[in-house]
């Protein structure tokens, strides 16, 4: 549908007004002066990786530095714990994303489809919990786990971030599923299949973009989270990667190089996902929490 | 695992058959609930208990009740004030520059382009890249002496270098400048899906009545595009209005001596770095209450209520 409305406007404003020329420079002029802004900071990242150790500290604005080598990203790999958080964030984002999909698959699907006694309330403070202050769930939590002894361990880490996901993912699920049109259930339903297999083999499989959104969302929410972690997770070897970089950064002349080169790395991994689940991005959002 | 899901089929599927909608909503429903009680709902009344107490590293064990104390010392202290007004600041900013940018963006992206998919993918990069990463590269890039900032201000501008972490004023907007940053892609990606879903024939009329870009902008793209970019625009000024990470890791923890806070900055410090528990759980319920009002409001003025979800 989308996609046909945009061929259809290809004719747009500028060429029938007779100036194209100058309107088209102007436009092309914007266009690159912000991509290069958003580029800038990310060519310094890659420069600064790339540096040679005795020039780590360098007034020079080039991009590809003298000497340059790969120094900084073998360190990284064999001399400091970086691929030892990285499973550690990677199984903790895992463990956030898996309890957000489906968890959220199924009550997103119960606030769409059904009228129940709490409903409206429920997806009111389902939008109330938006509006939390980051402290506000933290802060008990931290000194539940406390109680628990669950501070310093994977498990206090993922309950927080669930915590924060969860709400989310349920009103992303069900803004998506209230636009799959309520025929299709019954056209189900009397063909002889249970609620549970209507929803379980009709319904979600047309709600795979949200369900995609769902789990980017809460694999990112975990993934690249320091505030929470700074404070839940203390030993090195449980630290996830945005804690392993602060540390780099922290000792700011002697691990530049690191910094750079880790999170890049990280980065690629967040914007490749990012990038690969775009597709489904555009839609699931202006479908689903904001209806386009 | 393979038995296990027979089981949970077979088990739904006997009581999906007989049973009414709504215990079959209910028992979808029933593992988020429990999780969401365990994670939600308890944290946050033993937060509202937490904040009439005198809990803190010193009472931890042996804490009680003490009524509305938290509260009156947390209204009592003038610097609540000053980093309230600096809240609004910051949010106000960065939420005018995020729309302004988003919105002009996708008009220019809404058409032919060459390169138009090349450029949209670098645009969006900002919002991929994990806020921390933002945050630490460009407190880097405002260091004095090695900084990207300030080497191109010295080399090309000429003139003198700012000290961007070492005053308030400066701190504070090297930290909005991050958040302006990261934050415009959001709004670009919504407003351009916005832009595409306005029906062209409405172009075609506005061309045939004669109006020009401008009329065509303020009366057929702006009121059509309003009920889309609402929703975003209050989810922006909440999710800004909370940021946490970008003034703690850019301004390192509120740099210089705890002038670049914003509230939710300032009681995380009072909370983590100053175990004033008691005291912390007050200022969030208050910080939560000001966003409560402000979004009941907000929603209400737009009578964009129910669009939200």
């Amino acid at each position: 549908m989308k996609n046909q409305n945009y061929k259809i406007r290809k004719s747009d404003t500028a060429s029938r007004r007779g100036k194209p020329k100058i309107a088209t420079l102007i436009l092309y002029f914007l266009l690159i002066g912000f991509t290069l802004v958003v580029l800038y900071p990310i060519v310094n990242v890659i420069s600064i990786s790339l540096r040679p150790a005795d020039r780590l500290l360098s007034t020079s604005l080039k991009v590809i530095p003298d000497g340059a080598s790969l120094r900084s990203y073998h360190v990284l790999f064999t001399q400091t714990p970086f691929l030892l958080w990285f499973w550690n964030s990677v199984f903790i984002s895992a463990a956030v994303t898996l309890t957000g999909v489906v968890l959220a698959s199924t009550a997103g699907y119960a606030f769409s489809r059904f009228g129940f006694y709490g409903k409206k309330s429920a997806m009111v403070g389902l939008l109330v919990t938006q509006m939390f202050p980051p402290t506000m769930l933290l802060l008990p939590m931290y000194i539940m786990l406390l109680k628990l002894h669950l501070i310093n361990s994977y498990l206090g880490v993922i309950i927080i971030y669930t915590s924060t996901a969860l709400p989310f993912c349920v009103s992303q699920m069900k803004g998506y599923y209230d636009t799959i049109p309520f025929s299709l259930e019954e056209a189900a339903r009397i063909d002889g299949s249970t609620r549970w297999r209507a929803f379980r083999e009709v319904i979600l499989p047309l709600a795979a973009p949200a369900l995609v959104i769902t789990a980017l969302f809460s694999f990112m929410t975990a993934w690249a989270e320091y505030v929470v972690a700074a404070q839940v997770l203390q030993d090195t070897s449980l630290f996830t990667l945005p804690l392993g970089l602060k540390q780099f950064e922290s000792s700011m002349s002697t691990q530049w190089g690191l910094y750079a080169a880790g999170s890049l790395i990280i980065s690629i991994a967040a914007v490749a996902l990012f990038l690969f689940l775009s597709r489904w991005l555009i839609s699931g959002l202006t479908l689903g929490s904001v209806k386009g | 695992m393979k038995t296990l899901r027979g089981l949970i089929g077979h088990l739904t599927q006997f009581y999906s058959e007989g049973i009414s909608p709504n215990a079959f909503a209910y028992i979808l429903m029933a593992p988020a609930i429990i999780v969401m009680f365990g994670v939600v709902i308890y944290p946050f009344f033993y937060n509202l208990v937490l904040s009439f107490s005198n809990m803190s590293l010193r009472h931890f064990k042996d804490w009680h009740i003490i009524g509305f104390r938290q509260y009156a010392q947390v209204f009592g202290e003038k610097v609540l004030y000053t980093v309230l007004l600096k809240t609004v600041v910051w949010t106000f900013v960065n939420v005018v520059f995020h729309v302004t940018i988003g919105v002009l963006l996708a008009l220019l992206l809404n058409r032919k382009l060459f390169g138009k998919a090349a450029i949209r993918t670098l645009l969006i990069l900002p919002w991929t890249i994990p806020q921390v990463i933002v945050a630490l590269t460009w407190r880097s890039m405002f260091n004095y002496e090695y900084g990207a900032l300030n080497l191109f201000i010295s080399q090309y501008i000429h003139m003198a270098p700012v000290e961007w972490l070492g005053k308030p004023l400066e701190a504070f907007s090297a930290c909005i400048i991050t958040n302006i940053w990261l934050g415009f892609p959001f709004m670009m990606t919504i407003a351009l899906g916005g832009l595409q879903s306005i029906p062209q024939e409405l172009y075609e009329a506005a061309d045939i009545d004669g109006a020009s870009g401008w009329q065509k902008f303020w009366s057929v793209t702006a009121p059509l595009l309003k009920p889309v970019m609402i929703p975003a625009i209050t989810l922006g000024i909440i999710w800004t209005f909370n940021n946490v990470n970008i003034i703690w890791l850019v301004s390192n923890g509120g740099e210089p001596s705890d002038q670049t806070h914003i509230l939710v900055s300032y009681v995380y410090k009072a909370a983590f770095n100053l175990y004033r528990y008691g005291y912390a759980a007050a200022l969030s319920m208050v910080i939560f209450s000001v966003l409560l009002i402000f979004s009941l409001l907000f929603l209400k003025r737009s009578r964009a209520a129910e669009a939200a979800y």
